[in-house]
C-alpha cells in the first residue's frame, strides 16, 4: 500500500537543494508512529545536548506544519523569521543553535494551518531550499506523527544531500508499538537507516514514596522486545518525569535545569549514542575526497 | 447511474448523531475518549459506531480487540466490524483493510482523501444512535476531507481533547480555529491525563501539569466536559481491549468518562425536546 515518491524529482531542483545543504554535515530525522510520545521533546533536547559544548553548529528544523511545538519548547514563541539577502534566516537560541518552524510564520498562537498535503510539501521544500542554514554540523528534523506527506517530502528533498539516519520514539505500550512497527517499515521502504529506538515515558517514580508505576504498561514486552524482534538498536529508556514537561512549557532545557535526574542522564546517554553513530557514518563527500 | 446508486445508498441515513473527536496534538487520548465514549453510550442502551479516519496509525481495532477482523462487502457497501453479539458497537478502520498489521500506509493527501470519502459513503452502518469519528492529530487532509464529506449529514459537533500542559493546549487553540473556520460546533473540551494518583501512597502528581484544558474552555467560551486522570487501569484495559466501563467502575478515570457521555446524552435530549 505504498505510494513512495522520490526519483521523480527534477534534476535542477535536486541540484538547488544539494547546493543549499552543502554545508550540512549530519542529518538526523526524529520519527514516531504515534502522536504525543515525545518526539519534539527529544528533538529539542538532542539539539540542546549537541550544542552544549559550544563547538558544534546545530540546526533544528520543525516540519510539523499543523502542530508546531518547537518554538514554545525552545523558548522562542512569538519570534518571527527574518528575510536576508541569502534567504530566510533561522531564529537563534544560542549563536550555535538555529531553529526553523512554521510557528515563526504565524501571526497569532490561535492561527491554524489548515493545509492539505501539497501546500505542506511546498513549505517543507522552502525550509530546505530558502533558509540560510550556513555551515551546520548537525541538522535535526522534528516531524509530525505518521507516514504521510511530511515524511515522504523530507526524505525526498533530503535525498539530494544525505540523511545519517532516523531516531524513532515510542512509549512502552502496544497501542504505540503497533504504530512504531509501521514507522520502521516506512524507513525500510524509503531506505532511511535507523539509528535506533528510544522508549519514552517508561515508568513513573512517585516523588513521595519513590515507588514505580507503569502508567503506559509494556504489555507486549515494550520497545526492548520489539527491537530484538526487528533487529534494531534500543538507544535507551527515559522515565516519565513531570519536570520534563514543565521545562518544555517554559522553553528551557531540561538537561541544564535538572541535570542530575535519572531522565537527564538517560537523555545524555542517548544523545551520546546518536553522536557516535553519526561520527561513524561520515558524510559521503568526505569519503569520496 | 453510479451516482444515483450512491445517493440511493445513503448509508448514513439511519444515523441520528454524528460527532467528531479532535485534537491538535497527538497521543492526548482521542482514541481512548472515542472508545470509552462508545462503551459508555452502549451502557446507556445506545447503538454506536466508530469511524476511525486515522489512516497512518489506527488504534481503534486494537482497543476493541478486533484487530484480526476483516470487513466484508455487501450490496450497500462495506459491512462494519461488530464488537459484540448484540451488534451494539460497530467499527470501521483502515486497520481492517491491511494485509499485514505492520504494513505502513505511506500515502500522500489525495489518496487519503479518496479513502475517507469512501469511508463516509460506503459503510453500511444501519441504524445507529451515535457515530463517533476518531481522527489523527492535526488540521490537515484527513480533517478537511472528513468534515467536507460529513457536511451534508449535519454532524452534531466536535469534542476536543487535550492534555493539561501548555504545549498541548496551544495545539487545541489551533483546533478551535479549525472548528470555527469549518463551521463545526464545539461540543466541549476534555482535559485528559490530568493528575496521577500513586497506587502505592495515594499522592497525586500532576505529571502533565493541570488545569490547562479548563482554562482554555473558559477563555474560548465553550463547555468544559471534565478532567480524566491518568489511570493505569485505563491504559491496561485498552491494551487488552476490555470493556473498562463495565469492568472498572471503581477506578479513578471512571466517573469522569461516564460524565462525558452523560453530558452528550443530556445535550441531545435537550436539543430534540
Ligand atoms: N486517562 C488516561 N490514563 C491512562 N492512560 C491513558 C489515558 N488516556 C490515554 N491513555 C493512554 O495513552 C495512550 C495514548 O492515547 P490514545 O491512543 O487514545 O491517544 P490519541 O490522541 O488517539 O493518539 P494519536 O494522536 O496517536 O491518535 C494510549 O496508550 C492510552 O491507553
Ligand atoms: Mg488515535
Ligand atoms: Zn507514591
Amino acid at each position: 500500500m505504498a505510494e513512495v515518491a522520490g526519483g521523480g524529482q527534477p534534476e535542477a531542483e535536486a541540484a538547488e537543494l544539494r547546493e543549499r545543504l552543502r554545508g550540512v554535515k549530519h542529518t538526523v530525522v526524529v520519527l514516531s508512529g504515534k502522536g504525543g510520545v515525545g518526539k519534539s521533546t527529544f528533538s529539542a533536547l538532542l539539539a540542546h545536548g549537541l550544542a552544549a559544548d559550544g563547538g558544534r553548529q546545530v540546526a533544528l528544523l520543525d516540519v510539523d506544519i499543523c502542530g508546531p511545538s518547537i518554538p514554545k519548547m525552545m523558548g522562542l514563541e512569538g519570534e518571527q523569521v527574518h528575510q536576508s539577502g541569502s534567504g530566510w534566516s533561522p531564529v537563534y537560541v544560542e549563536e550555535n543553535l538555529g531553529v526553523m518552524s512554521v510557528g515563526f510564520l504565524l501571526s497569532s498562537p490561535d492561527d491554524a494551518v489548515i493545509w492539505r498535503g501539497p501546500k505542506k510539501n511546498g513549505l517543507i521544500k522552502q525550509f530546505l531550499r530558502d533558509v540560510d542554514w550556513g555551515e551546520v554540523d548537525y541538522l535535526i528534523v522534528d516531524t509530525p506523527p505518521g507516514t504521510s506527506d511530511e515524511h515522504l517530502s523530507i526524505v525526498q528533498y533530503l535525498s539530494a544531500s544525505h540523511i545519517d539516519g532516523a531516531v524513532i520514539i515510542t512509549t512502552p505500550q502496544e497501542v504505540s508499538l503497533q504504530d512504531v512497527r509501521k514507522e520502521i517499515n516506512f524507513c525500510h521502504k524509503v531506505k532511511v537507516p535507523i539509528i535506533g529506538v528510544v522508549e519514552n515515558m517508561s515508568g513513573f517514580i512517585c516523588p513521595k514514596c519513590k515507588k514505580e508505576s507503569q502508567i503506559f504498561p509494556p504489555t507486549t514486552g515494550g520497545a526492548e522486545k520489539m527491537c530484538q524482534n526487528l533487529n534494531v538498536s534500543l538507544l535507551g529508556k527515559v522515565p516519565l518525569d513531570p519536570q520534563i514537561g514543565r521545562s518544555c512549557d517554559r522553553g528551557q532545557s531540561f538537561l541544564s535545569e535538572v541535570p542530575d535526574s535519572p531522565a537527564a542522564s538517560s537523555y545524555r546517554n542517548i544523545i551520546q549514542r546518536v553522536q557516535e553513530y553519526c561520527d561513524q557514518h561520515r558524510p559521503q563527500e568526505e569519503k569520496t575526497i | 447511474m453510479e451516482e444515483a446508486a450512491a445517493a440511493e445508498r445513503n448509508n448514513l441515513g439511519g444515523v441520528r448523531y454524528i460527532l467528531l473527536v479532535l485534537s491538535g496534538k497527538g497521543g492526548v487520548g482521542k482514541s481512548t475518549i472515542s472508545t470509552e465514549l462508545a462503551l459508555s453510550l452502549r451502557h446507556s442502551g445506545k447503538k454506536v459506531g466508530i469511524l476511525d479516519v486515522d489512516l497512518c496509525g489506527p488504534s481503534i481495532p486494537r482497543m476493541f480487540k478486533v484487530q484480526d477482523s476483516d470487513v466484508h462487502q455487501c450490496d450497500a457497501g462495506w459491512v462494519p466490524v461488530f464488537v459484540d453479539q448484540e451488534k451494539s458497537i460497530s467499527l470501521m478502520s483502515i486497520g481492517f483493510l491491511l494485509e499485514k498489521p505492520d504494513d505502513a500506509v505511506v500515502w500522500r493527501g489525495p489518496k487519503k482523501n479518496a479513502l475517507i470519502k469512501q469511508f463516509v459513503a460506503d459503510v453500511a452502518w444501519g441504524e445507529l444512535d451515535f457515530l463517533i469519528v476518531d481522527t489523527p492529530p492535526g488540521t490537515s487532509d484527513e480533517h478537511i476531507s472528513t468534515v467536507e464529506a460529513l457536511r451534508p449529514y449535519k454532524p452534531l459537533g466536535a469534542i476536543l481533547v487535550t492534555t493539561p500542559q501548555a504545549v498541548s493546549v496551544g495545539d487545541v487553540r489551533r483546533e478551535l480555529t479549525f472548528c470555527k473556520k469549518t463551521g463545526l460546533r464545539v461540543l466541549g473540551i476534555v482535559e485528559n491525563m490530568s493528575g496521577f494518583v500513586c497506587p502505592h501512597c495515594s499522592e497525586c502528581t500532576n505529571i502533565f501539569s493541570k488545569g490547562g484544558g479548563e482554562e482554555l474552555a473558559k477563555h474560548a467560551g465553550v463547555p468544559f466536559l471534565g478532567s480524566v486522570p491518568l489511570d493505569p487501569q485505563l491504559s491496561q484495559s485498552l491494551e487488552d481491549g476490555r470493556d473498562f466501563i463495565q469492568e472498572f467502575p471503581k477506578s479513578s478515570a471512571f466517573p469522569a468518562l461516564t460524565r462525558i457521555a452523560q453530558q452528550i446524552l443530556d445535550g441531545v435530549s435537550q436539543g430534540s425536546s
